[in-house]
């Protein structure tokens, strides 16, 4: 700092020819070195380190030669696309669960009569605050056959005789996993459907309505082309958070083998697995570098997308 | 038409306050039956605990029996350290592109928001590798570097927009009686901001200290351990112990219910503003 406060001094007194300006430099450099050393070198070192192998303890470029592997070997072959397939499901599910969701208690919150708005909404964000390993082990518990409160409460309805240890279940784990980050996250789409549907203004809605127009079609016809960029953007980070933050979730409930019998293994699962290693399975740095790149470039696909196609059709559209 | 009106807000509460129990019920479960003898946990789980049932035996066990307390300060100091550190090298750069023209000035601008879109985790193997080799493993150290490094590209978005539709005038005025870029910096910009840092905070504040990954790989040893990895380990390792599971998961519930209580507007009000901006 006093270095700098000197060498401003001296760069300042000839004024007349272009002065350095030190103080941008002293401003920029604590966050462009924190983040260039601790975000975008790893995520480059990682990307370059996938196209290595180790051979008798020295690093040898193999090229393309471990994404060979991942798609090739039976072994990795498998993990991946079952981790892959069961990403795209949870995403989808995601898109056609949760946010639908968050649209409709958006709506509702954002007619300017409801009473008691402020109140529901500060409630229905709760869920989001909490950590993912609280969420999860409170609905394994809520679940869980031990317990019976579940069954129990399904007796009352009189639908006992369908409670089924879902978690537990290959056939139902996922949707079960996926419903649990629903209730979670639900709030974050909602609020930012609901900053959007504020946002439509006033004039808008009356012409619609002196038009003759019910509330139903109003919000189809008006308010929600005119949310459209909110949708765009709320798809891409359901995108991302799927592939890259729905590890802690699964972990948590479902431990590092994503069970019963990888039914809810995602790409943050096998990512930690391949890097890290769990239980008997050896951590291979090469190989998870691999994994870390495909679902680098899987993020590259989701993003390029919205920014290229999904963002410009909707200026167009606007 | 005004009978239609209100049968159509009735139904609006009606799906409204179904969506608050679904909310609302599974936190209250936990928190009632961490509050209950065994027997009542499994005999009446949906009663609220009387005389008999009353036990604090699963608060007793955690708050002794491990490193709770530990794992709180871990948190505090991660998450604390982290966000000042993103609040005033965010806001520092932030100033840098909002204020000044300079060679370079859109690159250094983009790339430091391209953070914003590809998550650092996906860089973890090459991190892990960087962290051994600077002997920062297993210290709270690389996690606080690690979350700067994570927070600093929305909080630098969230600061340059903010600048930019602030005047120039207050600056320029400032600069005229001759105050150094720093002390405009200091006395001029922090000032300015102000309204937005709740909105920052927010927004990298809980990611930090609900991340579960972070921890786990680069600093899973018992001294360096977060409240999130803590509480995972802790519930995997008393799965027979019901009472002390709840109230670890209620010690872990209830400070967050309590600052988002307090915080409740200010953070809404941060996330539409936002979002608005976005």
């Amino acid at each position: 700092m006093v270095d700098n406060e000197q060498a401003l001094t001296a760069a300042e007194a000839p004024r007349a020819r272009t002065p350095v300006r030190w103080y941008i430099l002293v401003f920029l450099a604590p966050a462009t070195l924190i983040y260039t050393v601790f975000a975008i070198y790893p995520i480059v070192e990682s990307l370059r380190l996938s196209l290595f192998q180790p051979e008798t303890g020295e690093r040898v470029f193999v090229g393309l030669a471990n994404y060979a592997r991942l798609i090739g070997e039976p072994y990795w072959a498998e993990q991946f696309w079952n981790a892959f397939k069961n990403n795209v499901l949870l995403f989808l599910m995601h898109m056609l669960i949760q946010n639908p969701i968050a649209l409709a208690l958006a709506a509702m919150l954002s007619v300017p009569t409801l009473k008691g708005a402020a109140t529901y909404r500060t409630i229905f964000f709760l869920p989001t605050l909490l950590s993912v390993v609280v969420v999860g082990f409170i609905w394994q518990l809520i679940l869980s056959p031990l317990w019976g409160i579940t069954p129990a409460f399904m007796n009352f309805l009189g639908v006992g005789s369908f409670f089924k240890p879902w978690l537990g279940l290959e056939s139902s784990a996922l949707v079960t996993v996926t419903l649990i980050s629903i209730w979670q996250y639900v709030g974050i789409p909602m609020m930012l459907f609901y900053a959007a549907l504020l946002n439509v203004p006033e004039e808008t809605i009356e012409a619609a309505r002196i038009d003759g127009l019910s509330g139903w079609a109003i919000f189809w016809k008006v308010k929600l082309p005119l949310i459209l960029p909110t949708l765009g953007l709320v798809g891409i980070l359901t995108y991302i958070g799927n592939f890259t933050a729905s590890f802690d979730l699964i972990y948590s409930i479902q431990g590092g083998l994503a069970g019963p019998d990888g039914s809810t293994e995602v790409m943050g699962t096998f990512l930690f697995r391949t890097f890290f290693g769990f239980q008997s399975q050896l951590g291979d740095i090469y190989m998870g570098a691999t994994v870390a790149s495909v679902l680098f470039f899987i993020i590259l696909v989701g993003v390029g997308t919205y920014l290229f196609g999904v963002q410009r059709r909707l200026q167009r559209y606007n | 038409m005004l009978v239609k009106e209100r049968l159509s807000s009735a139904g609006m509460h009606a799906v409204l306050l179904a969506y608050t129990a679904l909310a609302l019920f599974p936190l209250a479960l936990i928190i009632i039956n961490s509050l209950k003898s065994k027997r009542a946990i499994f005999g009446s789980p949906l009663a609220l605990p009387t005389g008999e049932s009353f036990s604090a035996e699963g608060y007793a066990s955690v708050l002794t029996n491990s490193d709770f307390p530990l794992y709180f300060g871990n948190s505090l100091v991660v998450t604390g350290v982290s966000l000042a550190l993103i609040l005033l090298f965010g806001a520092m750069a932030a100033h840098a592109l909002s204020e000044y023209r300079f060679p370079g000035d859109a690159f250094i601008g983009i790339y430091l928001i391209v953070g914003i879109m590809v998550p650092i985790r996906l860089g973890t193997v090459a991190l892990l590798e960087l962290i051994v080799d600077m002997g920062l493993a297993n210290t709270l150290t690389a996690l606080i570097l690690v979350y700067t490094a994570q927070g600093l590209p929305i909080a630098i978005f969230i600061f340059t927009e903010f600048l930019r539709s602030v005047s120039r005038e207050i600056k320029d005025s400032a600069r005229i009686d001759g105050l150094s870029e720093y002390r405009i910096f200091l006395e001029v910009v922090v000032p300015l901001v102000r309204p937005v840092i709740a909105t920052v905070a927010v927004f990298s504040m809980i990611p930090i200290w609900n991340d579960l990954w972070f921890p786990l790989i680069l600093s899973p040893g018992e001294e360096t351990r977060t409240v999130t990895l803590g509480v995972q380990q802790f519930i995997g390792q008393y799965t027979v112990n019901w009472g002390a599971v709840l109230a670890a998961l209620s010690v872990a519930i209830v400070p967050v219910i309590v600052k988002y209580m307090v915080f409740s507007k200010q953070l809404i009000r941060g996330i539409t503003a936002g979002a608005v901006k976005g």
